[in-house]
Parts: structure tokens; sequence; C-alpha cells
């Protein structure tokens, strides 16, 4: 016979052993890993997508919006939605674009079966109501859509207002743009790049509900977007259009500042390029032909091209020699057309010469014997120590683009650089703006703003009132300096021989100096308009700088 | 005779065991709410599991009160009948078998898909019970001999072809358990246990080089589920985070997600039990988990009540089965054992188990209600 109370007790006990081992599992996984089971679970079901934000609208001085938001649609396909069999080549043909180019883009994915493959972007109007129309046809296709761009004044104040594009594949290897859903435009020249975080605002969330297929149930949760910040810049559209309408497209810079606040009314780098194609998704054609075009359309000429600033540059050597006491306004030099140094022969512009000329007079009618003589007593340290106050040598730092800095000699830095020291004719040439010495339009601009204002050498400001603008440099001049500079500048545009008269208006008095790159023949026209005349506040203040072949 | 018949009947109302009855039938409700919960969608009209599930409990409790109606005595008679038709539909489930999952498991009769080998589990227990209860104890060689030959190996080599390992398994060990319980010459017991010490690493070999890919996948995926989240440790990830989400009062019923959006894979069969403990947390599995410790407890209550050894050895062999069956499918959706495809009794959707496990049920109220009638 089975010893039955003894089998049936051990049986018990197994039988309850096995209940304390599931109580002890579940006490482990239910209460002590409860919360991060939860959490798994959570992350399994719920998946969050991305609600792009509205940008913020960049408006000019005056609010006329200078940018709009617009549409940017694009075709894509559902893998895990579309039937076997797709009909590529009706496909092709209602996407405008080659069975080969989508084949290719469909057998390229490593996704999910749900990730859609973007076949074919930035469609029009009339492509994406072609899709809607034809959408049973092609299941799985899809009509996305993400906020782009576009540029009402297309090329005009391009190099400032910038474009959008989708990050590029080199830009998304450095990690750059990190946490900008994908697909997102993103600012990659002008403001549009330098405020792109205050203009791009904060993408929403829409937290949805999913299967294990990956098929979308509800929605549980929207977050929505914060739009981006709108700026108002500092420029004037209306100026901006006068100034490159100016250039008659010719190849140039220009920029013009409100000398006290340091404000940006017109930024122009000509020949320029239209900010439109760039948001459509520029095709590979035309960006090789904008990449190779002889003029550089790309280049910032306003800070990134350097050139030897010429005549400019005698205010600055007409400054150092009143400010060091090494001649007063009166002292004079009889200008014969040239002066001899050793067997080197320096000229005057002018052949005959300008006779007996003092400071006024020199800057007026730009006689380079004038400066060659105030150069000798001066010597080129003493030129340099107010050529940097003025500003000139120094990156502005607006970080609109990569700038260059521009080049103010010394003698040191010549026997550093080049081992030899430095001559005598050398410091005649920097005295004038030629040899070595080099600078940025910007540069020069904002060294023509510091004479009106007094000294101050503002960085650019391109946001419209700003607090406090923010100096650079300072030169503290004497008013004496000031006014006998000043005048002088006027009579540039206003006396009889004065080398602006080009510039003299019948509306308002302008100051100014022109100067001309012998070595290179890049003359420049430096205008100085002053808006109310008797006195100096308020005034606006143009630098022009145009190549004149 | 139609007297003696009515005689018997009164008697088994008055001592049917109406609790025993009352805890399948629980179970089974909430399984069938469960099965519900986890073959819900949110997209598509919802599969009529639960549905066919409450036919089934029909016809299961039909089936429990048949089962429990007759003397189970006259069992013994019919034994050796009940174990030839069991072996030969399983046979034949090799042969004609409809395959899911890998596995030929079902016989298609009609509309009815049927899996034989759930049915074959009450034959087996019965011909085993039979045949030990006429040996006498200890077994010597030759009757054990012809049992290990006669119930173990050729049903196991039959559900290994299926291949339904986690059933051949399970019942393999129902019968060596009724052995014991029956017992067994000292100096057999000690030889055999050496032959086995000393095969095992061959016979481990042997059945590991049998074994399907699948069924290698989940031994691997057991021992360490983090491998392979994605792949073969994906089932048992999921069903630990579907059991632990639940935390203590769970999710509430129909507030699952683990199951209805698909992350648990057989998450109305094999793995029901998460899918419960999910909604009703800590709570409702303490609960659920102590419905089949009761029914257990109280079948070896029965098993020690019994008038014959008969009865004994059959109520300790249907409660061993369920508690190997509970044991091994929820220690799986704990991650505690490796995944085999072994379902939840009562719980899981299966509508042969379900009739199955009625029956056993019934089996055990049989033997029950019939404690107190006098031998022949």
């Amino acid at each position: 016979m089975i010893d039955k109370k003894r089998t049936i007790t051990v049986l018990a006990y197994i039988s309850m052993a096995v209940f304390v081992i599931f109580l002890l599992r579940l006490w482990q996984l239910q209460i002590l890993k409860g919360s991060y089971y939860r959490k798994q679970s959570e992350k399994n079901r719920v998946r969050v997508f991305k609600i792009p934000a509205p940008r913020g609208i960049i408006f000019d001085r005056n609010g006329i919006p200078l940018v709009k938001n617009a549409p940017y649609f694009i075709a894509s396909l559902i893998p895990g939605l579309s039937k076997k069999g797709l009909n590529l080549s009706g496909l092709s043909k209602l996407l405008d674009t080659s069975v080969e180019d989508l084949s290719e883009k469909i057998a390229k994915r490593k996704k999910h079966v749900l990730e859609p493959i973007r076949l074919k972007e930035g469609l029009s109007f009339a492509q994406v109501a072609r899709i809607e129309a034809r959408r049973s046809d092609f299941p799985g296709l899809v009509v996305e859509t993400e906020i782009t761009r576009a540029y009402p004044f297309g090329s005009t104040g391009a190099h400032l207002i910038g474009y959008l594009s989708l990050p590029t594949e080199a830009q998304l290897r450095k990690g750059l743009f990190a946490g900008t859903p994908r697909g997102t435009f993103v600012g990659q020249w002008g403001v549009e790049a330098l405020y792109d975080k205050r203009l791009k605002g904060v993408p929403g969330k829409r937290f949805i509900e999913v299967d294990a297929l990956g098929r979308q149930l509800r929605t549980l949760k929207i977050v929505p977007p914060q739009k981006g910040e709108d700026l108002t810049l500092s420029v004037d559209i209306r100026t901006q259009k006068t100034a490159e309408e100016a250039f008659k497209g010719k190849a140039g810079a220009l920029m013009a500042l409100d000398p006290q606040s340091g404000e940006v009314l017109a930024l122009v780098s000509l020949p320029s390029f239209d900010p439109n194609l760039f948001v459509r998704g520029i095709s590979q054609k035309q960006w090789k032909r904008l990449q190779r075009h002889p003029g550089h359309p790309f280049l910032n000429r306003v800070f990134q091209s350097q050139y030897p600033p010429g005549s400019i540059f005698k205010i600055v050597t007409a400054i150092a020699a009143l400010e060091e006491g090494v001649v007063d306004e009166n002292f004079s030099v009889d200008c014969t057309g040239a002066i001899h140094v050793g067997i080197w022969k320096f000229s005057c512009w002018k052949g005959q010469g300008h006779g007996k000329t003092a400071l006024r007079k020199a800057l007026v009618e730009s006689c380079d014997i004038y400066f060659y003589e105030i150069g000798r007593l001066l010597g080129m340290d003493r030129i340099a120590k107010y050529a940097n106050a003025l500003g000139l040598g120094i990156a502005p730092g607006v970080n609109l683009s990569a700038e260059r800095k521009g080049l103010i000699p010394t003698t040191s830095w010549k026997l550093r650089k080049k081992g030899i020291p430095w001559y005598l004719g050398e410091t005649f040439n920097a005295a004038i703006g030629q040899g070595y010495v080099s600078t940025t339009p910007a540069q020069a601009a904002l060294m023509m703003a510091a004479i009106a204002n007094g000294g101050n050498v503002y960085r650019p400001e391109l946001l419209k009132d700003q607090p406090g603008p923010e100096p650079i440099a300072k030169l503290s001049l004497s008013p004496k300096t000031l006014r006998i500079i000043r005048d002088s500048l006027v009579g540039v545009v206003e006396d009889r021989k004065g080398t602006g008269g080009t510039a003299r208006s019948e509306i308002v008095r302008i100051a100014g100096k022109t100067g001309t790159a012998q070595v290179i023949k890049i003359p420049e026209v430096v205008k100085k308009k002053l808006a109310n005349t008797g006195t100096m506040h308020g005034l606006l203040h143009t630098h022009r700088l145009k190549i004149l072949q | 005779m139609l007297r003696h018949r009515l005689k018997i009947n009164y008697q088994g109302i008055r001592n049917f065991d109406w609790f025993m009855f009352s805890i399948p039938l629980v179970l089974t409700l909430l399984g069938i709410m469960t099965i519900y919960s986890a073959t819900r969608s949110v997209l598509d009209t919802p599969p009529s599991f639960y549905v066919r599930q409450s036919i089934w409990l029909f016809l299961s409790v039909i089936a429990l009160f048949v089962s429990a109606s007759f003397d189970y005595r006259k069992l013994i008679g019919y034994a050796y009948h009940l174990y030839g038709i069991g072996l030969i539909l399983l046979f034949l489930t090799i042969v004609l078998g409809h395959t899911g999952m890998g596995a030929q498991r079902w016989l298609r009769i009609g509309p009815i898909s049927f899996q034989p080998s759930e049915m074959f589990r009450i034959a087996i227990i019965i011909v085993v019970a039979k045949y030990l209860s006429i040996k006498r104890a200890p077994l010597s060689v030759s009757p054990l001999a012809t049992l290990l030959f006669l119930f173990v190996l050729i049903p196991f080599c039959l559900l290994y072809k299926q291949p339904d390992l986690g059933t051949a398994i399970t019942l393999v060990g129902i019968v060596v358990l009724m052995v014991l319980v029956k017992g067994v010459q000292r100096r057999i017991l000690v030889s055999l246990l050496l032959v086995i010490v000393i095969s095992l690493p061959f016979a481990g070999n042997i059945l590991w080089e049998g074994l399907k890919e699948y069924q290698r996948n989940r031994l691997v995926a057991f021992i360490d589920p983090k491998v392979d989240p994605k792949g073969i440790g994906y089932q048992i990830e999921q069903s630990k985070i579907t059991i632990g989400s639940g935390k203590v009062f769970g999710k509430g019923y129909l507030k699952g997600t683990q199951g209805p959006f698909r992350f648990l894979p057989e998450k109305h069969t094999d793995f029901i039990f998460s899918v419960f403990s999910e909604e009703w947390g800590a709570v409702g599995s303490v609960v659920v988990i102590s419905l089949y410790l009761l029914l257990i407890i109280r079948g070896y209550e029965t098993a020690f009540y019994a008038k014959d050894e008969f009865g004994t050895l059959l109520s300790i062999g249907i409660s061993t089965m369920f508690l190997f069956y509970v044991f091994i499918n929820i220690g799986m959706t704990m991650g505690l054992m490796p995944v085999v495809g072994i379902p939840l009794p009562f719980f899981s959707y299966g509508g042969t188990a379900l009739l199955s496990n009625f029956i056993c049920v019934g089996l055990l109220i049989n033997v029950r209600m019939r404690r107190f009638i006098l031998f022949y």
C-alpha cells in the first residue's frame, strides 16, 4: 500500500513551495522593479513625433517682412503600406523623376517599414494636387509637409538675410544641428543662420500610441510647437534695394551704418544669389554654376574681401599728425607732382602737382605728396596706433560670415614677418593707404562712422533698437581735430575741386572721402551724408565701395 | 438497473464538490475576460477568440458533469482502450496533422481543430494509474521496464516527433512521479539513477541535436534573455515587462497595452498570465495563483481520501499535472523557466485543453464524491 499521508504531505509542500517562488518573483517584478518595467512598457507603446515649429519672421526696420513661411511638400513612400508590384513607371511619371532614381531610393532604405522614404522633395502645389488625386493608385504614397521659407525680395539683401536649407551630410556628420528633427530646414546663411536659435522656435510633440507593427492607434497628447521669435532688422529694404541698383550689375560691397547706434541700414555684396534656390533644394547644376561664377557670389565682400584702402586712409594719417602734434592745420607742403627718396620716385596722382597744399586742401584734393611728408614726420608705428584705434586691423565681430581682419603694418611686424627692416618708402605708401595696408569695406565704413560719432567704433548691429552699441575700438579725439577733419571731408564733396564732387546732392550736405587703390585699380568712393546740415547729430553716413573698371 | 443508476445520482449530487467545481469555473471566466482584453484591437475588428472559448467552456462544463457522473472505477476496464485510441490519434497527428508554429499538433475534424495531445494526457494518467494499482509495491524490474517502455518511451517519441516537447517532458514527469509514489525497489532506483547520471551528457547531446532551431533559441534565451532582446530573448523580456509594468494594482481591466498592441507574442495562449498580471497587478496575480494552489491541494486531498489505490493514483496524477503545467507556464511568463509551449490550464485560449482540463477536474470530483461508497 502507498503511504498516502507521507506522499500527500510531501506533494502539498512542493505545491506550496511553487506558490512561494511565484510570490517572491511577483514581488521582485511588480514591486521592486515595477516602475522600471512600467517605463519599458510605455517606451514600447508611445512613440513621439515632432511637430515642426513655425519659424520667426524677419522684418526690416519699417516692418516689411523680408521672409515668408511656406509649406514644403515631399512625396514619400511608406514601404510597409505599399503593395508588392508597385507601378514604378507610373510613379515616376507622376513625380516627374526617373524610374532608376525611384528604385534606388526605395532600395537604399534601412529603416523600419513604416518610416517614409522620401522620393521627391519640393513639390509644387500642382504636383501635390495631382498626387492627391491619384493616391489610390499608389498605396503607401503620402505627401509630407515641412515648413520652409520664401524670400519675396529674391537676391536683394541675400547676404544679409541668408537662407534655409536641409543640413548637409557633412554638417550632420559633424553633429551640428543636433536635436533638430530629421528633415527640418535650418538657417545656413546670413541672419537666418546667425539667429537660427531664436528664429527656429521649439518643435511640438505628438505622443502617439502605436502597436508592435508600428501602426498608429491614437493620439495621446499634443504639446503644441512654440513659434520662433520674430526679428526686426536694422536694415531698410528700400535703402538696400536702391543701393544695390546703384551698382548697375557690377561687383562690389557697401555697408550703410547709423553712426550713433551702429545699426546696419544696408549691406550689399555683389554679385549676389537668389536664396529661393536653396529652400526648394538646389539642383546640382544650379549649385555648380553658382560655385564656378567668376564673381564669387558666396563671398560676402563687406566682411570677406580686403583691399588697400587707398586715399581714405589719408584720414587716419591726418588725424595721427594732428593728434600727435607733428603738424598743425596750417602746415603746408609744395606739391610738384613727385618727390624723390634716394633712387626712388614717389608721385602724386596729379602729375602736375597741387602746388602749395595745407591739410584741408590735401584731404579735399587728395594730395599724395602732403601725406608722404607727414607720414615721414610721423613714422609708421604712430600711424598704425591711430589706424587700430579706428578699428582697422580688427575684425568687427558681426559673425554674419567669416571675417577678415585686414592689415595695418608696423615696423616690428615687418621685421618679424619678413626679416628685414622697415623702409621710409613703405611709410609713404602706407600713409596714402597703399602697400601693406589693407582693410575690408566693413572696416572702412566703421572708421567713417567713428569720425561721424566722435571716435567710437561700434560693432555693426543687425537688429533694430538694441540697447547700447558695443564699441570694439575707441579713439579719443580733440574737438579741434574732429572739427578740422569733418570740415575737410565736407569739402571733399562740396568744394569745387573736391574729388568727391560726383556725390554732391541738392538735398543734403554730404561729407566723404574718395579712395583709389592704385595697385589693383579699385577706385573707392566714400561718401558721408549729412542728413541735417548745420549739426553733426542724427547724421546718416554711407560708405560705398565701387569697382569701376 | 434504472433504479440503481438513479440511486447513484442522488448520492452524487449530495456529495458533489461544488468548491472544486467553482475554482476552474472562476479561472476560466477570468481567462475569457483576459483573452478578450489581450486580443482586442483598436484598428481591426477583434477576433472572436473569447466567444469561441465561451462555447468551449459550456461544452467543458457538460463534460465535467459527465465525467463526474459514472463510477470512476469503470475506467479501469477501458484504460487500455483509451490509451490505444490516444496513441493512434497522436500517430495520426504526425501523419495528417495541421501545422502551426512549426509543429504538427492539430487534427482537423470538420470545422473543429482538435489537439490530440491534450486528450492524451488523461489517457496516460488513467492507464498508468491502472497499471500501477494492480502491481505489487515496490515495483520490481519487469513491471517497471514494461511501464517505462509502454507509457514513457512510446508517447515521448510520438510527442517529441510532433514536436511538442513541453507536453512530452511534462507527461514523463507525471508518470515518473506516479511511479515514485507507488514505490520502486531501492536497488533498482539507485541503479537507474546511476545510469541516468552517467548517460546524461550523451542524452543531453542527442536531445540538443534533435531540437529544432527555435527550441534551441528558447533555451539560450532563457539562460540570457538580454542576448538579443529583439530576437530570441524578446518573448521573455516582453513578458517580464508585461508583468512588471502591472505593479501592485495593475493598469486596470482593458487598460493593458503589451498584449493588444502585440508587443507580447502568444498573448492569449502561452503568455496569458502576463496579460492578466499587467491589468490586475500583484493583487490579481496572487489571487489567481492562490486559486491554482487551492485546486491542486484539494486534488491531493482527494487522493488522500480516495477509497482505492486507482483513485489515489488518478488524483495524484491529475493534480500533479496541474502543478507541473502551472509551474512551467507561469514560471515561463516570469522568466523562471525556458519558453516551452505549455498553456496555462483554464486560462489560456484553446478548446481541447479546456475540455481536457475540465474532464480532469470532473474525474477528481468523481473520486472525491465516491469516497463514502463501500467497497464492492
